[in-house]
């Protein structure tokens, strides 16, 4: 049986939670306040023949690492490399919420959009054009209301295509100002030099632009993980999945 | 295919380096503010192409209930009245339900004593078990379980509902005035369920200086460890002048009182230590103030019985249960014609006299280390093998058994100040080392509530004295 792993990220309170209690039959506690979840739980489904482990990451409004766990979510999807992260948003907010997900497509391009609260945004009039969003984010985009569990299926075959390969998303790119860009051109080079494609270079030279000195330490902590041989092992899994 | 990472493996030093270009390259310019200005225009532009809003004006429900539940005005006293209410709903709906369950119980015990004298069991064995262990697990489940199957629930559907973000929003302007984080009321909302869970919770707090304040001012709100003893002895013995139905209003207001207390405790302490160990400005950040949702109701209540009621409670009889027996051998096993039990209570007395309270307090404090949940029961238990047999089967016999033992209104007022101030349980303390990984706070967070708690208490039991209220 295939195995996959899931990371679910997203802004506080946007039902994460709940979707992980969907999906896994576990009973988190849930609650309406932001910054609920702030260790990360992890729990197992089984879906369409491949099992799947999913991990519920702390609710973060960015991955520019301004706290323990924005870092925590932030080296989980860059270091852990899930084969999908479902970047959760509250369909009331989309604005807003869709900073942390266009974060998310900089740094890995398997990547599921999961608009959460429909049920919610409909009872507010709030109209969402699914078929275009998906064609501006460039990745899968799904509706669902976690809480009644409306379009859970939906959105576990959209994972399922991207986990396994079948659909490699093409994600939406961010193109800075004219002197950002002239920067991240110059320092690039030297991250894909150090990294290959191992870790997302554009993304990273950013942040190091950015002066993320937390960043430098995680990375500096994964190149010593990497010298064992066992993680190396994981890495290598990785390249396979990646080059369905 | 990928090349392999060996071969070319950089060094740490490598990396130095290269931030080091990065930050002479972005040297004086804002690039945060480019990444985030870009980032949101195209959020923008996202958004609208494919959202559309029918009514803008129904998106603002949510701001009309928060105009009323967040104002300047109106803010404070709602979440006063919010917490009274809670308060009084567990006190007068615990009542009942807790004399029942210890009349079940008190009858089950003589069924119990009737087997074991039939069968001819020597009478320590039945000490040990039915007067020891049976008795602690049945006192605790009996005055414990009916307050947490209301409390807990009641909060948790405020929580659902979306409150607690607002309580949040009127405690900011305060602690940041104490020089805090605004999210501090957020981690001492936890606390009030449980201050392990809440130091985990402190990680929300961005900034280490404001996230110490957090933590170690985070005992200084009851955790349903400490809520039984406060509701227990403030219905036994601050409101006995209240009459009839007005008394379960009466000791819900003194527990707010103290509640209200200890987070004036909480606002002084972090004041005081951000003008001395943790000196610093506070630092901003955004609070979300999310839509107000309907709880599912049944699922909240049935969660919530579950894993909070239910979990403490088994706790508490997992560690009450051999408690009430070594209480019980320490109280029967005679050295020089008085029990060990009667020995420690008497050392630790002089002190415990000196707070307002007696050696036996002290005693069920300093046992009850591992978990607060366990120090009234310790106490009880000591009570009841030191010689003074009286049968606690009822709630009402409970108070017998204190005033049997030189019981005042200041003895119990200054248990609960003890209780209220007194150093985290175990967890606690373990979960404080791990997050901050730190003896030196770890210790402080449990010598700087001990202080108070003791100052506290010897301020109150002096003027109490002085002034010849007992």
């Amino acid at each position: 049986m295939r195995s996959y792993t899931i990371a679910l990220a997203g802004n506080p309170n946007t039902g994460k939670s709940t979707l992980f209690n969907a999906l896994t039959g576990l009973r988190q506690h849930t609650g309406n306040w932001a910054g609920k979840t702030v260790t990360s739980a992890e729990g197992f489904f089984e879906y369409d023949d491949a099992s799947f482990r999913i991990v519920d990451l702390p609710g973060t409004y960015s991955l520019y690492s301004n706290s323990t766990d924005e870092e925590a979510a932030r080296d989980y999807i860059i270091f852990e490399n899930p084969d999908v992260t479902i970047v959760i948003l509250d369909a009331t907010s989309l604005e807003r919420n869709l900073n942390l997900a266009l974060q998310v497509l900089e740094m890995t391009n398997r990547v599921v959009v999961c608009i959460n609260l429909m049920d919610e945004a409909r009872r507010l009039g709030i109209k969402i054009d699914l078929k275009k969003m998906q064609e501006k984010l460039g990745v899968p985009t799904v509706a669902i209301s976690a809480r009644s569990k409306k379009g859970i299926d939906e959105l576990l075959k959209q994972v399922m295509l991207v986990a396994s390969g079948a659909v490699v998303p093409s994600p939406i790119s961010i193109t800075y100002s004219e002197e950002i860009e002239k920067k991240i051109a110059a320092i690039e080079p030297q991250v894909r030099e150090m990294f290959g494609t191992h870790l997302p270079s554009r993304w990273i030279a950013l942040r190091l632009l950015d002066d993320d000195e937390s960043l430098l330490t995680s990375l500096k902590k994964w190149l010593q993980r990497d010298q064992n041989a066992a993680s190396r092992k994981e890495v290598l899994q990785y390249g396979e999945t990646a080059c369905h | 295919m990928e090349r392999p990472l060996a071969t070319n493996a950089p060094s740490a030093s490598a990396l130095d380096q290269l931030l080091d270009k990065a930050r002479s390259m972005s040297q004086g310019d804002a690039v945060r503010d480019g990444i985030v200005g870009d980032i949101y225009k195209i959020t923008h532009e996202i958004c609208d192409a494919s959202v559309r809003y029918e009514d803008r004006a129904k998106l603002a429900s949510t701001s009309r209930l928060d105009r009323i539940l967040t104002s300047k005005l109106w803010g404070f006293p709602i979440m006063l009245a919010m917490l009274a209410v809670v308060f009084w709903l567990t006190i007068a709906g615990a009542n009942v339900p807790s004399a029942m369950l210890a009349d079940m119980f008190g009858f089950i015990e003589g069924y119990i004593t009737m087997f074991f004298q039939a069968i001819h069991a020597p009478d320590w064995l039945h000490g040990l078990l039915v007067l020891g262990l049976y008795r602690g697990s049945a006192w605790v489940i009996s005055v414990m379980l009916p307050p947490m199957a209301i409390f807990f629930p009641t909060f948790a559907l405020l929580e659902n509902f979306g409150y607690l973000p607002r309580v949040a929003f009127n405690m900011d302007r305060l602690f940041k005035r104490a020089g805090g984080h605004g999210k501090q009321a957020l981690t001492m909302s936890m606390g009030f369920g449980c201050n392990a869970a809440a130091i985990m919770s402190t990680r929300i707090i961005e900034s280490p200086r404001e996230r110490m304040l957090a933590i170690v001012t985070n005992n200084f709100v009851p955790c349903n460890g400490r809520w039984p003893t406060l509701i227990l002895l403030a219905s036994l013995f601050m409101t006995v002048s209240v009459s009839g139905g007005l008394q379960s209003f009466a000791t819900a207001g003194v527990v707010l009182a103290m509640v209200m207390f200890g987070i004036v405790v909480t606002f002084t302490v972090s004041w005081v230590l951000s003008k001395t160990l943790l000196r610093g400005v506070p630092t901003h950040y955004t609070l979300e103030l999310p839509p107000y949702r309907r709880p599912q109701f049944w699922k909240t209540v049935l969660l919530a019985s579950r894993d909070k009621s239910w979990s403490v409670l088994k706790r508490a009889v997992i560690v009450a249960a051999p408690a009430g027996v070594i209480t019980w051998i320490l109280g029967n096993v005679f050295v020089g014609g008085d029990s060990v039990l009667n020995h420690m209570a008497g050392f630790f007395d002089p002190f415990g006299q000196l707070l307002g309270m007696d050696g036996f307090i002290i005693m069920a404090f300093l046992l009850g280390l591992p978990a607060n949940e366990i120090v009234l029961p310790i106490l009880l238990m000591g009570y009841l093998s030191s010689g003074a047999m009286v049968d606690a089967d009822g709630i009402d016999n409970i108070k017998e058994i204190f005033v049997n033992h030189g019981w005042t209104w200041l003895t119990a007022l200054n248990m609960m100040l003890f209780s209220l101030l007194h150093y985290p349980c175990g967890t606690t303390l373990f979960n404080i080392y791990k997050e901050t990984h730190s003896k030196k706070w770890t210790i402080l967070s449990a010598l700087i509530p001990l202080g108070i708690a003791i100052g506290v208490t010897f301020i109150t039991a002096q003027l109490a004295r002085a002034f010849g209220w007992v």
